[in-house]
Formats: structure tokens, sequence, C-alpha cells
């Protein structure tokens, strides 16, 4: 059984419009996705900005309403309690956000950011609490000391560590971890994703991992799905997608990453126009009228490797 | 290929930037030398704080002067930049110089239309009148690839695309056929796409105008695809310079090292990253007195760095401060020589 199952999930945004701010019409920012997370498991959510990936992470986490679909987790239904504010569900799903200087509330001690979500669902004394704030903060590489200071005494990478050490204080299940080193430097984010890693093996984690950096999701994640247009365009294992993509997007997507070997300069830039003419020619055939995508089928006789294509 | 014929556009000489904060001055950009030749792509590579945007501001004294102190000398098309005052300096910006900054939603003003801010250098800098600088502006957003140069003209920056609004940025800076561009992070809010085909015009428009380009950006990917010569900038120096070719197939400073091998690389799979300990220093306390990145490598004997570290020209044009980059080895590489 999945931890984590997500069917046909819809997100829409109203549109206001006149003076009376009345609905006028929808956004559809998600529109109807499936997948699953495995125990143990990174899903990565990939997708350019306005594809709908955080929307997702959004509506798992119950801060957006749902226009449709379900979300079940560990084989319960949640998808009516998902809002409700001291459930068992919210304590085994957490957050870890982008921006490291506005994740944190610059006016408390790292002490009481992470104690925060203790101090909702556990009656500890102020000893115990102090013991787990002290463990948490070992875990991600910061000494008991750090406790007693501000965030901003803090650099960015320590920053997100804490964010880090926040997001397990409730031992959960599932971390949705909304671009977590992309305002990060390159050796930090190094730093960072090490200890997500470590953090999943010793506390037995899920990820969901979204990111728009291909590079750090092949390292992060065992499963990807990739996202256009509020849809799935393909979905599968790591090396479904990086050895064998088939869709216009995804194989765009992964010649546009610039390399860093230097010997493949000329012929990086000769794919990527030729797959640019190709996404212009036969954008047809990849999608629907106005854009939409598909329903996923599977890739030949692959059971993992899914395409949206007609 | 050919780097001693190649005639010299701007030599930065022993350029030092400081900036005032709380009555002391710290700087930013500490002692560094620079040749740009004509027609070429030079990049200037770091991570935040190691100073690559101080050190592109202050070839045009872009900074606020109130609190900035820019020391050494900027030498452009053999006229002196640092001795000139602010009315000379304009005469140089936007017309011999431009810039492209990151966010083109701040840079290009969001009440004026497009064709107006395009058309804006070309009002300071040329006798055009309104029709030929109109017929100028439709050339150039068709030059940069625009679909339908005649709307976006009369468009504003808000209802253009990100992409969209980093080529009207472009247009700008190019309005002058500028001999130099400065282009600071110019596809770090662009999606992925988005950047390629960014960079791809920047490189194809670079080889037609034959003008320079100074990149700076933090993403080695990108200085791979596009530059002919790269400098690796930490805490305020140039640690590592030298063709692309040079730095990327023999990286030789261990912090070029360090950076190559903390990139999750799409090609191949590895369990752990190579993570490089503690932060970039600010400004206020930087160590100044040795090599600047020991404190970063602390596995390393204070034997192998030099007290005043020097550049070594490992070959021609090829240079690397300090002489760690002789022993220098990864952490974890020690750690499996302990284990055999």
């Amino acid at each position: 059984m999945a931890l984590l199952e997500v069917k046909d999930l819809k997100v829409y945004y109203p549109i206001r419009g006149g003076i009376l701010g009345r609905i006028v019409g929808h956004v559809k920012a998600v529109d109807g996705v499936n997948f699953t997370v495995e125990e143990r498991q990174t899903v990565g959510l990939i997708g350019e900005s306005g594809s709908g990936k955080s929307t997702i992470g959004k509506a798992i986490l119950g801060l957006v309403p749902l226009a449709g679909g379900t979300i079940h987790f560990n084989g319960e239904d949640i998808t009516r309690y998902i809002g409700k504010n001291r459930s068992a569900y919210r304590k085994s799903v957490q957050m870890i956000f982008q921006d490291v200087h506005s994740s944190l509330n610059a006016k408390k001690r790292v002490l009481d950011v992470i104690a925060e979500p203790i101090r909702n669902f556990e009656n500890l004394t102020k000893g115990e609490e102090r013991k787990r704030i002290d463990e948490l903060l070992a875990i991600v590489g910061l000494s008991s000391d750090d406790a007693a200071k501000y965030p901003h005494e803090f650099s960015g990478g320590q920053r997100q560590r804490i964010g880090v050490a926040r997001a397990i204080a409730l031992k959960p299940k599932l971390i949705v971890a909304d671009e977590p080193v992309s305002a990060l430097d390159l050796s930090i984010q190094a730093q960072v994703l090490n200890y997500m890693k470590d953090v999943q093996e010793e506390l037995g984690l899920s990820y969901l991992f979204i990111s728009h950096d291909l590079g750090v999701v092949k390292h992060m994640c065992e499963y990807l799905t990739i996202m256009h247009n509020s849809r799935f365009v393909e979905v599968g294992q790591r090396e479904d997608i990086y050895n064998d993509p088939v869709h216009i997007y995804t194989r765009r997507l992964i010649t546009a990453i610039p390399s860093t070997d230097i010997d493949l300069k000329e012929e990086n830039e000769a794919k990527r126009n030729a797959l640019s003419d190709e996404y212009n020619r036969e954008y047809d055939n990849y999608y629907k009228e106005g854009g939409k995508v598909y329903d996923l089928r599977p890739h030949g006789d692959s059971k993992t490797h899914f395409v949206a294509m007609p | 290929m050919h780097v001693q014929e190649q005639e010299l556009l701007l030599q930065i000489k022993d350029l030092r930037t400081s900036f005032r904060i709380e009555g002391k001055y710290h700087a930013a950009v500490d002692g560094i030398n620079l040749d740009i030749h004509k027609d070429e792509v030079f990049a200037i590579v770091g991570e935040s704080g190691s100073g690559k945007s101080a050190t592109a501001l202050s070839i045009t004294q872009l900074h606020n002067m109130n609190f900035t102190r820019i020391e050494g000398d900027v030498i452009f098309d053999g006229t002196n930049l640092a001795e000139m005052n602010d009315r000379q300096l304009n005469k140089v910006r936007g017309k011999d110089i431009s810039m492209i900054f990151q966010d083109p939603l701040t840079a290009l003003n969001p009440l004026l239309k497009v064709g107006f801010q395009i058309e804006e250098p070309l009002v300071y800098h040329t006798n055009y009148n309104a029709a030929q600088r109109k017929s100028r502006a439709i050339e150039l957003l068709t030059a940069v690839g625009m679909v339908n140069p005649e709307l976006t003209y009369n468009q504003l920056p808000h209802e253009l695309s990100g992409g969209m609004r980093q080529r009207a940025m472009i247009a700008v800076s190019l309005a002058c056929n500028p001999k130099l561009v400065i282009a600071d992070e110019p596809t770090t809010a662009l999606d992925v796409t988005i950047q390629a085909q960014i960079l791809d015009l920047l490189r194809k428009l670079q080889k037609e105008m034959k003008s320079s380009i100074i990149l700076i950006t933090h993403d080695l990917g990108v200085v791979a695809e596009m530059a002919d010569r790269v400098a690796v900038m930490y805490a305020g120096q140039i640690v590592e310079v030298g063709t692309a070719r040079q730095v990327f197939k023999n990286p030789s400073h261990p912090y070029t090292r360090s950076l190559l091998a903390s990139i999750p690389n799409v090609g191949e799979n590895m369990h752990r990253l190579n993570a490089i300990q503690g932060v970039v220093p600010s400004i206020r306390d930087m160590e100044r007195e040795g090599c600047r990145f020991s404190h970063r490598i602390p596995w390393m004997s204070a034997g192998t760095h030099e007290a005043k570290p020097t550049y070594h020209e490992i070959s021609p044009g090829h240079k690397v401060l300090c002489t760690c980059y002789q022993h220098f080895y990864f952490e974890n590489e020690t750690r499996k020589e302990g284990d055999k």
C-alpha cells in the first residue's frame, strides 16, 4: 500500500472580475493528476514556473481547496479532513520551503522556531523539549548553542538546515520540499541535499521533491514526474526519464540543461536547435487543441514509464 | 587559439572596490587584474558574496558613490574610466558599454512602452530623428527574436513573459552597438528552456556584432556553454583564470575543483555530493592575509599555502592563485586511502 495516493487531483483558482468581485472564470492550475509516493521513496515533481507543480504541493498539505479528486494517506481517504487543524495527518506531512529568508520567523529564536510544531502537537516538559531540539539540531549538523540564536545570525545554508530540522521535528512520514535549494549557492546546495538524504535514511522519510533543476532532481529522486500545462506529460523511474525520454517537452527540458563538459558544446547546441524546430513543427502531435496534455499511457510494455501521447 | 593576436578592449588594473559599513571601508573586490579582448565572451563565475557583481558595476562606476570607494585603473579602448566624472561616464554608459541585468521586470521601467525604452539610449547617444529611432527599435526587436516586433514596440513590460522581457532588455543594451556588454546573471530568473534560448541568442548576436561580453554568473554550465575565457572569483580575488577549455579540462584551484565536484550531475549517479565546508566569508570579517580559501579546506596543512599568495601560470594564459593547488586532494580521498 502506498503512503500517499493522489487520484485525479484538480485545483482551480478563481478569477474574480467586476466591481463585486464575482468569480468570472477559473485558472486550472492542476487539472487531473495521479501519482503515488511509497514509503522511503523520493518522488520528483519537475516543471517550469506556472506549470502547477507548487500547487500540487500545497494541495497535499491542505493549503488550497481541491476542485476534485481524492488524496489517500496510508490507505485512508483524508480529502475531507485535510485542512483540519490538529489532525494526525497534519502531523505526518510537513514542508520545507524555498525562501530561507521568509520561512523562518525573524523574531523567534531557533529554539522556538523548531519547537513550534512540537508545542502544537505534544505535551513535553521544558527539559524534554530542549533534549529533542538538541537532537534535531545535531541531525542537521548544528550545535545546541545555536538554539539560542536568531535566524539572521545564520547563513543561507544553515537556515535551510534549520528549516529541515523544523520539518522533521514531529517525525513525519512525508515531507513536501518545494524548491528547497534553488535559492542557495552551489556548494551550500550540496550540503543541504546531503543532509536531506541523511535525514531520510535515518527517519525513513518520503519526499515529494518539487524542483525545476533536473540535475538536483536526478540526484535526489528515484521516481520522476514531468509537468507541463497543469498535467503530467511523462512519469517514470529515473532511468526511464533520463535514458529514454519520449515526450517532446521532456526531451527539450533535458537538452536545455547547460553542460559543464566543454567538448559537448557544439553538439548540445545543435541538438537543442533541432529539438526546438521539432517542437514548433510537431507541437500538434504532442498536445491536444489549446495546449492541453493527453492522458498518460504506458510507453511500450513498460510498467513504470508512462507518457502523455495520443 | 590565437590568444596573443587578440586586441585588448578593456584592461582592469589592481581594482579595489570598498563599501563603507559602519564608518569603515571593507574591500569587496580586492586587487583584481583582468584583460578583456575584443570579440570574446569573458565569464566571471563565483558564489554570492564573491565580488563578481561588484567588479562589473565598478567598470562604469554604477555603485552608489556615497559609500563606495573604487581604486585602480579601468582602461577601456585607450581611456581610463576610473579618472572620469559622472558626466563623462554618461557618454560611455549605454553607448560603448551597456548592461543586461538579472531581473528584467525591475530593470525595465514598468510605466514606459518597450519601444520607448529601446529608443532612450538612441536619444542620448545618436542624432537619429524619431523615424530613424523607431526603425532601429523595430530592427532590434526583430534581431532579438520577437515574433511581432511592431506589436511589442507598443507594449508595456508587464504584457511580456519573462523570456520576452529579457529579450527586450537585450534589445535595449544593444541599441547603440556597444563594444562591451556586461551581462549580470542574465538568465538566473528564467526557466531552463528559456535560458537556453536566451543564451543561444546572446551568442549569435555577439558573433554578428563582434562585441565583447562580460558574463557574470554562478552557473558553471552556462559558463562552459558560453565563455571563451573564464575567471573564477572567491572572496574578492580571482583564484583561477584561463580559457574555458583550460579551466574546465584542467581545473586547478581547490575552489574551482570543489565547485565542479558539488554540481549534481545529470550524466552520472553518485550517492553524496561534494559539499564545501563553511561559507563564503562576509567582507567585514574576511581574513585578508594568506590564502582566503584555506579555512574551507582545513584538512590541508598550512605549509601548502603561501603566506602571500601569488599567481602561478600553469600553461599559457592559465593562472592559479596560491600554491595549495599543487597539493590539493578532496577530504574523502584521504579516507579512502586510510581504508586501504
